[in-house]
C-alpha cells in the first residue's frame, strides 16, 4: 500500500467502512469484512486525480459522453477529475454546473469536478458570476484553450478572484504568436511545412501572468507546460515566492515533435509537442517539484475529425486510462519510486485543486486505486473504455492495469 | 523513419516527397524521363505504357499549369484521365477526403494526382489506401500546403542535370518566400541527396522557416552575396497576398531587395541558369531582362516537367 501524502509505503491492509477508510494495518475491533479484495501482489494507492479531463458534456455528446468517459476514468484508476469548461455551451452559468454535477452523481463513478469559465462564453470579455458558479460546485476558473487576447479583463478577472480567493487556471500562450499554429516551431515543422508556435509564445504568456499575480496575489495554476523556457520561468517564480502551481500532460512527458513522423495527426496535441530538449526540461521539473503534477489532458475525439491532414485534424488524446501506466513508465526511466510517481497524480493534484482527497488515511474517502504494476498490455481500441480511441500510443505495449478502483467505499470498477 | 512511399522491396510505390527517397530512385526517375523528352518531339507523341489505367486528378487547390501538365503526361502514356476539381464540388457538399477517395476507387482508380491546401494530405491517402489493403493504387503528390511538389522538385533537378551535368560540382541558390514554399523544399531534398555540396537559401527572416539550416542550406539575407559564385538560381513565387502585411511592407521593396535583375545576376557563374517554377510574377521576384533572357530555363523547364511526370507515372505503373 502506498500513500504518497503521509509517506506510507508497506505491505498492509485497508480497512473500508460506510464509504471512508476505517484503518490502515491492523482491523478495528469487531470488524466484519462483506468483501474481501485480495491485492497480494498488487499496488493499494489513493485514487488518482486527473486535473484535466475533457468529458464532452453538454455539446459534444457525439465525441464522447459522462457514461462513457467516467467508466473510462474508473477503469484508469481515477476517481476525482477537474474537466475544463470549453463545452458547448461553456461552462459559464450555474445551471449547467449544476446539471453536470448531478449526472455525474447520478452515474456513481468518478467525482467531477468542474472547472467554471472564466469569461462569459470563453470570449474574453465579460467575467462569469464565480461567486454562484462557485456555489454551483465549481473549483476553479479558466479560460480551457480560448484565447484571453485582453489584457485588461485578464488583470479584472484576477483581481475579481483575488478578492474571493477563487483559483485561476491558465493556459499561457500569447495568442497572437499561436495564431494558426499547428506544430512546434522548429525542424519537424520545417520540414513538413507546419504553421509552427515558436516556444517564446509561452514564456511570454508566463511573464505576463506572473506579472498580473505579483499585481493581484491571486493564485493562478499554469496549466500545460510545454517548454524549456517555460519550465525556467516557472522554477524562478516558485523560488521568488509567487502563488504560482504547474502541470504537464502525460504526452508532453513521453513524447515530442519528432514523434509526428510524417503527419501522425494523434500527435496533434494543444500545446503542440514540442522538441526533445523541452521535453527533457518538462521531466527533470517533475523531479525536481517545480512541475507539481501531471494530468492526462484526456480529450476524446471521434475518428472523422482525426481523419484529416494534419493541421485540419481536431487536437487532443484519449488518456485517462492511460495516465496510471505511463505515469509509471515516467517514473521508472527516471529511476523514481512508485510513491514519487503516484504522488504526482494522487497527493499533488488534491493540493492543487483543493481537495480532502488523495490520500488514504483513516476518516479519508474510500477512493482507492488497487494496479497490478507488472501486468503488460497493449493500447488497443478495443482495450479502451472511453469512446475516443485516438491516442499516439495506440499498439504500445505499457505494465500497468487497474485491477480495482473503489469510489467512496464502493467497487465501481473491477478488470 | 518508416518511409511510406515505398513497398516492401523498397520500390516506389507513392510519390509523396522528396525526403528520404534514395539516390538511385531520383536517378532512375531522371533518366527514364530523358527518352519521353523527344516522345514530345515526335508526330505521334503516345506510347502505351499506360493503356487501360484511370489516372485520377484530384485538384483540392486550384491549379492550372500543374493539373495540365499532369493532364499531357498521363495522355501522352495512354491512360484514361479524370480530372476532378474537388474545391467546387464534393468537400463543397460536406464530404471528407476519405469519403471522396474510397468513391473514386470505387470506380477503379489507378493513380491519383493529389494537389491540397494542406500539408500532409497525400499521406494521409496514402496511409487509408494502405490501411484499407488497396495499396495497388498509387498516389503522386502534386503539391500539398507547404510540405512538397516533388513532381517540380524532379523537374527542377532534370533541368538542373540537362544544364549542368553533375550535382556534386554546384552551387545553387533559391530565392524569395521559403517559408512558404513547397517547392524549395522539395528542391532542397532532391539537391541535398544527390549531394550537391552548396545549397544556399536567400530572403528575408520573414520568409524563411526555423530552423531552415537543419535542412542542409546556407542562410543569406543579402542577395548580392547569396547569388556570389552560383551555377543555378532558382527564384520562387511570391502569392500575391503575401506582398503587403506583416512579413513585407510591400512587392516594390521586396524587388529591391530580392528580384533578381540582369546587374544582380552578374554575381552569379557567367554560365548560371536561371530557373523558376511558374506563374512568374514579372517585376516582383523577377525582371523581365532575366527571365526572358539568355540564361532563362524557365520554359525548358515546363516541357522538362512533363517527360518528368510521365517518368513518374510510368514507373509507378511498373514499366
Amino acid at each position: 500500500m502506498i500513500d504518497p501524502r503521509h509517506g506510507f509505503d508497506r505491505k498492509a491492509s485497508l480497512y473500508v467502512a460506510a464509504g471512508k477508510v476505517a484503518a490502515v494495518g491492523e482491523a478495528p475491533g469487531g470488524w466484519h469484512a462483506n468483501r474481501v479484495l485480495d491485492a497480494a501482489g498488487l499496488v493499494v494507492c489513493p485514487g488518482l486525480i486527473d486535473s484535466s479531463a475533457r468529458l464532452r458534456e453538454p455539446g459534444f455528446e457525439y465525441k464522447a459522453t459522462l457514461e462513457s468517459e467516467l467508466a473510462a476514468a474508473v477503469a484508469g484508476g481515477v476517481t476525482s477529475l477537474a474537466c475544463p469548461p470549453d463545452t458547448d455551451p461553456p461552462l459559464d452559468e450555474p445551471g449547467l454546473v449544476q446539471m453536470l454535477k448531478h449526472r455525474a452523481r447520478s452515474l456513481n463513478q468518478a467525482h467531477v469536478y468542474p472547472i467554471g469559465a472564466l469569461t462569459v462564453g470563453l470570449k474574453g470579455d465579460t467575467i462569469t458570476e464565480m461567486g454562484e458558479l462557485t456555489e454551483a460546485g465549481c473549483i476553479a476558473f479558466s479560460q480551457a484553450d480560448a484565447a484571453l487576447a485582453d489584457t485588461q479583463v485578464l488583470l479584472r478577472a484576477l483581481q475579481y478572484a483575488a478578492t474571493f480567493g477563487y483559483r485561476v487556471w491558465l493556459r499561457p500562450q500569447d495568442v497572437h504568436l499561436a495564431r494558426g499554429g499547428v506544430a512546434h516551431d522548429g525542424e519537424v515543422a520545417t520540414r513538413l511545412g507546419l504553421p509552427a508556435i515558436p516556444g517564446f509564445a509561452e514564456t511570454i504568456a508566463l511573464d505576463a501572468i506572473f506579472e498580473l499575480v505579483r499585481a493581484t496575489g491571486v493564485h493562478v495554476h499554469l496549466a500545460r507546460l510545454s517548454t524549456h523556457d517555460g519550465v525556467a520561468r516557472m522554477r524562478a517564480a516558485k523560488k521568488a515566492g509567487l502563488p504560482v502551481t504547474c502541470d504537464v500532460a502525460i504526452h508532453h512527458v513521453h513524447l515530442c515533435d519528432v514523434d509526428i513522423g510524417w503527419f501522425n495527426a494523434h500527435c496533434h496535441l494543444v500545446p503542440p509537442l514540442r522538441g526533445t530538449r523541452d521535453r527533457a526540461a518538462l521531466r527533470a521539473g517533475l523531479v525536481d517539484g517545480t512541475v507539481d503534477l501531471i494530468c492526462s489532458d484526456h480529450t476524446p475525439v471521434d475518428d472523422d475529425a482525426k481523419q484529416l491532414p494534419f493541421a485540419e485534424a481536431e487536437p487532443g488524446a484519449t488518456a485517462l486510462e492511460l495516465l496510471l501506466p505511463l505515469t509509471l513508465q515516467w517514473a521508472k526511466e527516471e529511476k523514481l519510486p512508485l510513491s514519487a510517481a503516484l504522488d504526482r497524480i494522487t497527493a499533488a493534484p488534491a493540493r492543487v485543486l483543493g481537495l480532502d482527497a488523495g490520500h488514504l488515511a483513516p476518516g479519508a474517502d474510500a477512493d482507492v486505486c488497487v494496479f497490478d504494476p507488472d501486468l503488460h498490455w497493449v493500447v488497443a481500441p478495443s482495450a479502451l473504455r472511453s469512446q475516443g480511441k485516438n491516442t499516439p500510443f495506440l499498439g504500445l505495449e505499457l505494465s500497468g492495469k487497474v485491477r480495482y478502483t473503489l469510489v467512496g467505499g464502493q467497487v465501481v470498477h473491477e478488470g | 523513419m518508416h518511409n511510406p512511399q515505398l513497398n516492401a522491396d523498397g520500390e516506389l510505390q507513392h510519390l509523396l516527397t522528396l525526403e528520404g527517397l534514395p539516390a538511385e530512385i531520383i536517378g532512375r526517375i531522371l533518366d527514364t524521363a530523358v527518352p519521353f523528352v523527344s516522345i514530345a518531339e515526335r508526330d505521334v507523341k503516345k506510347v502505351p505504357l499506360l493503356r487501360g489505367k484511370a489516372v485520377f486528378n484530384l485538384f483540392f487547390e486550384n491549379s492550372t499549369r500543374t493539373r495540365t501538365t499532369f493532364e499531357i503526361a498521363a495522355k501522352r502514356l495512354s491512360a484514361d484521365v479524370i480530372n476532378l476539381n474537388i474545391g467546387v464540388s464534393s468537400t463543397a457538399k460536406g464530404e471528407t477526403l476519405l469519403d471522396t477517395i474510397d468513391n473514386l476507387v470505387a470506380m477503379n482508380a489507378d493513380m491519383f494526382i493529389v494537389r491540397h491546401g494542406q500539408s500532409g494530405a497525400p499521406h494521409l491517402i496514402a496511409q487509408h489506401l494502405s490501411a484499407t489493403n488497396r495499396s495497388h493504387i498509387h498516389v503522386v503528390n502534386a503539391g500539398d500546403g507547404r510540405h512538397g511538389h516533388p513532381t517540380q522538385g524532379l523537374l527542377d533537378l532534370f533541368t538542373i542535370r540537362h544544364y549542368k551535368r553533375y550535382f556534386r560540382e554546384l552551387t545553387v541558390a533559391i530565392v524569395g518566400d521559403v517559408l512558404h514554399s513547397r517547392v524549395a523544399r522539395s528542391l532542397i531534398h532532391g539537391l541535398t541527396t544527390l549531394g550537391t555540396p552548396e545549397v544556399r537559401v536567400i530572403g528575408p527572416q520573414t520568409l524563411l522557416p526555423t530552423a531552415v539550416e537543419a535542412l542542409g542550406v546556407h542562410v543569406f539575407h543579402d542577395m548580392r552575396q547569396g547569388l556570389a559564385g552560383c551555377d543555378v538560381v532558382v527564384m520562387l513565387r511570391l502569392q500575391s497576398e503575401r506582398m503587403k502585411g506583416s512579413l513585407l511592407p510591400s512587392a516594390g521593396e521586396f524587388f529591391k531587395h530580392y528580384g533578381l535583375t540582369v546587374e544582380k545576376l552578374k554575381l552569379a557563374k557567367p554560365d548560371a541558369i536561371v530557373m523558376h517554377p511558374g506563374p512568374m510574377n514579372r517585376g516582383v521576384e523577377i525582371d523581365s531582362a532575366v527571365a526572358d533572357g539568355t540564361h532563362s530555363v524557365i520554359l525548358p523547364q515546363v516541357t522538362f516537367g512533363i517527360a518528368v511526370r510521365m517518368a513518374v507515372m510510368s514507373i509507378l505503373a511498373g514499366n
